[in-house]
Formats: C-alpha cells, sequence, structure tokens
C-alpha cells in the first residue's frame, strides 16, 4: 500500500525553479532515503509534505488524504533544524508532546531519552547541539505514526553516536509504519535503507531498491551517488 | 556487535554467508531457534526487510526451517549442512586461488604457501 504518494509535484522562489515536476512513492513498512547535495530541494520536498510550504503545482496525499489535518496527524516530523529553543527541561516538552499528539507513548520517550543517555531534568540551554537533536528524535519516534519523516536526523551529531541514532530509528518504528529519511551522510545510512532517490537540481535523477542498485553497479549507495550526481 | 559489511555487494548475500558461516562453524547448531528478525536486524545494524530476504533464500536452500508460531530455526537435516559446508569451502578456496593468480603465483607455490602453515 501507498503511505505516500508525490505527483508531479513543482516549486519555485521567485523565478527559481526548485522542484521541477517530482514524482516518487513511499510503500507501507519502507524505509526510503531521499538523497541530494545540499540546495537539491530535499528540505523543500519535505516541508511540502509537512504542510510547511505548498505546492504550485502538483499532488501529495499521505495515507490516501490530501496535506492538512489528516495528514499530519499520521506523519512525525523530525526538522532539520530544532526547535527546541526554550528554557524548559525535557520533561517540560514530554509533556507538550502529551498534550498535542493523540498518539505520544510517554513510556517510551522516557525510556528512549535514558537510553541515550539523557537527563529528563535537565534544561535546553544547558545541551549541545547533538543532544537536543538526540532529545527531539525521542520524542519524534515515540510517536505511534504512520509514517516518519526525518530531515537529516544525522546532522549535528558526532560520528559516535550515529550508530547510536540508526539503532533508536530502527527498533523504534512501528511495524507497517514506513520511514523517509533525507540525509548526506550516505554511507552511515545506507544500510537501513529500502529505497533510494536521487535529487538533484530539482529532479529525480535516479530512484530504486538499494539492493537491486547495490547487485547491478557492483558499488555502495554513496558510490553510485557520487558516480550520478557530480 | 557491529557488522562491517561491503557496501558494493547485497547485503543480505552477505547476511546468508555470515548464517551459513555460524552454522558451519557450529555457532548456530543443528536444530537450534534463530535470533528474531528484529534482533538480527539489531545485531548487523540493518533493515529488518534485509534481514528478512535473507532468511527468505536461507529458508529455500533448506538451510533454516520455520516453525510458523514458534520462529525460525537451523535444519536438523546434516546433508543439507554437509552440502552449505562444501560449497563454502569451494568457494573460498576459489576467491584464494583466484587472487593468488591475480599476483602471478602458480598453483604449486600456492600449495606450498598453504602446506607451511600450521
Amino acid at each position: 500500500m501507498e503511505l505516500l504518494s508525490v505527483k508531479n509535484i513543482k516549486k519555485s522562489f521567485d523565478d527559481k525553479v526548485i522542484i521541477n515536476d517530482i514524482s516518487f512513492t513511499v510503500e507501507s513498512g519502507k524505509i526510503v532515503g531521499l538523497l541530494g547535495k545540499n540546495g537539491s530541494g530535499k528540505t523543500t520536498i519535505i516541508k511540502m509534505i509537512n504542510d510547511l510550504l505548498t505546492l504550485d503545482e502538483g499532488e501529495i496525499l499521505v495515507n490516501g488524504s490530501k496535506i492538512g489535518v489528516e495528514s499530519k496527524k499520521v506523519i512525525s516530523y523530525l526538522p532539520e533544524r530544532s526547535y527546541l529553543e526554550g528554557s524548559e527541561r525535557v520533561i517540560d516538552i514530554i509533556k507538550l508532546f502529551k498534550d498535542f499528539y493523540e498518539d505520544f507513548d510517554e513510556q517510551k520517550a522516557l525510556f528512549l531519552l535514558k537510553d541515550l543517555d539523557l537527563d529528563i531534568n535537565q534544561k535546553l540551554p544547558k545541551m549541545s547541539k547533538g543532544m537536543k537533536e538526540k532529545v527531539q528524535l525521542a520524542l519524534v519516534m515515540s510517536r505511534h505514526a504512520k509514517l516518519y519523516v526525518l530531515d537529516e536526523p544525522l546532522g549535528g551529531v558526532d560520528p559516535t553516536s550515529r550508530e547510536k541514532i540508526l539503532k533508536t530509528i530502527l527498533s523504534n518504528f512501528d511495524e507497517g509504519a514506513s520511514l523517509l529519511i533525507t540525509t548526506h551522510l550516505i554511507a552511515d545510512v545506507e544500510k537501513i535503507l529500502d529505497e533510494v532517490i536521487f535529487i538533484d537540481g530539482g529532479k529525480v535523477i535516479l530512484a530504486g531498491e538499494v539492493e537491486t542498485l547495490r547487485e547491478k553497479e557492483n558499488a555502495s549507495i554513496d558510490e553510485i551517488f557520487r558516480r550520478v550526481i557530480k | 556487535m557491529s557488522f562491517d559489511f561491503k557496501g558494493n555487494t547485497p547485503i543480505y548475500l552477505q547476511i546468508i554467508d555470515y548464517i551459513k558461516k555460524q552454522i558451519i562453524s557450529k555457532k548456530y547448531r543443528l536444530g537450534e531457534k534463530l535470533p528474531s528478525v528484529r534482533d538480527f536486524s539489531m545485531q548487523f545494524e540493518v533493515n529488518p526487510n534485509t534481514v528478512q530476504k535473507a532468511l527468505f533464500e536461507l529458508e529455500n536452500m533448506g538451510i533454516i526451517i520455520t516453525e510458523s508460531t514458534n520462529g525460525k530455526f537451523v535444519t536438523t537435516d546434516e546433508a543439507v549442512i554437509e552440502k552449505v559446508k562444501k560449497e563454502t569451502i569451494e568457494k573460498m578456496v576459489e576467491d584464494l586461488y583466484l587472487s593468488f593468480l591475480d599476483l602471478g603465483i602458480k598453483k604449486e607455490e600456492v600449495i606450498e604457501i598453504l602446506s607451511s602453515k600450521e
């Protein structure tokens, strides 16, 4: 079943075309990597899926519904930039999530935060960028969503924490749920992916199953990416 | 344990290879229950669908058996394992031999090098 369907979307800012006719789907139960260089349009697509930007043309359906109240209920979204900017403690943010999302699992959040060595009584301003990103990931993965959209989840964390983050992602998305993940750290992420979509210059350059691509090209996804995207 | 996969080969093939070697070396014994898909996925840090695919192929080869409610087990058929062992060894020798040939080392020298090993 298609959980996410992106059909012929276009987006321009002023006269600059950012997304030029992109289509792809994410099936239920799949982990899909949306890969591209900085400025390729990844975050623009993610923002359109999350109703933070409107489409100029085309259509996005999430679980059969157009983008809006219904789609937001089933998407758990990790933005590229942290929104944890207040002076609260982690525990206050947990309460906020509990009030805000029906599908939020507080026990799971507490477990994940502990697992990531984070102190729920610590105040956000006292935390490093990497710690805040971990808090946010733990909260996002604690929702029982249908589609998890993670925009650069490894962005601000040090290499030794990356493995832990990937494990957290792998072990915490519900069965039948799907994951759309953007990253420029392809080598780190490729082993958890089912499918990849390479975008460049606002277009899909290559898309397919990772194992099929590895077999066909006799190369890692990271290498294939560097071959096709200059 | 983190698992070091080669980037240019499908991961499911590398998982098949790993599990076969675990069985041949008796780290997984005949009839022993295997870890679940989720456990393997965590152990290797790979996509669960990739593990599923590897286990499916191993089942087609008769190396593992699914008991619908209990999970997956190593076969109890010794002949199957013997065959896997033979094939695996042949493949390893073939690879080794080819890499020696690549270096321009002759068969006689290969035999000499191998027999000098304890």
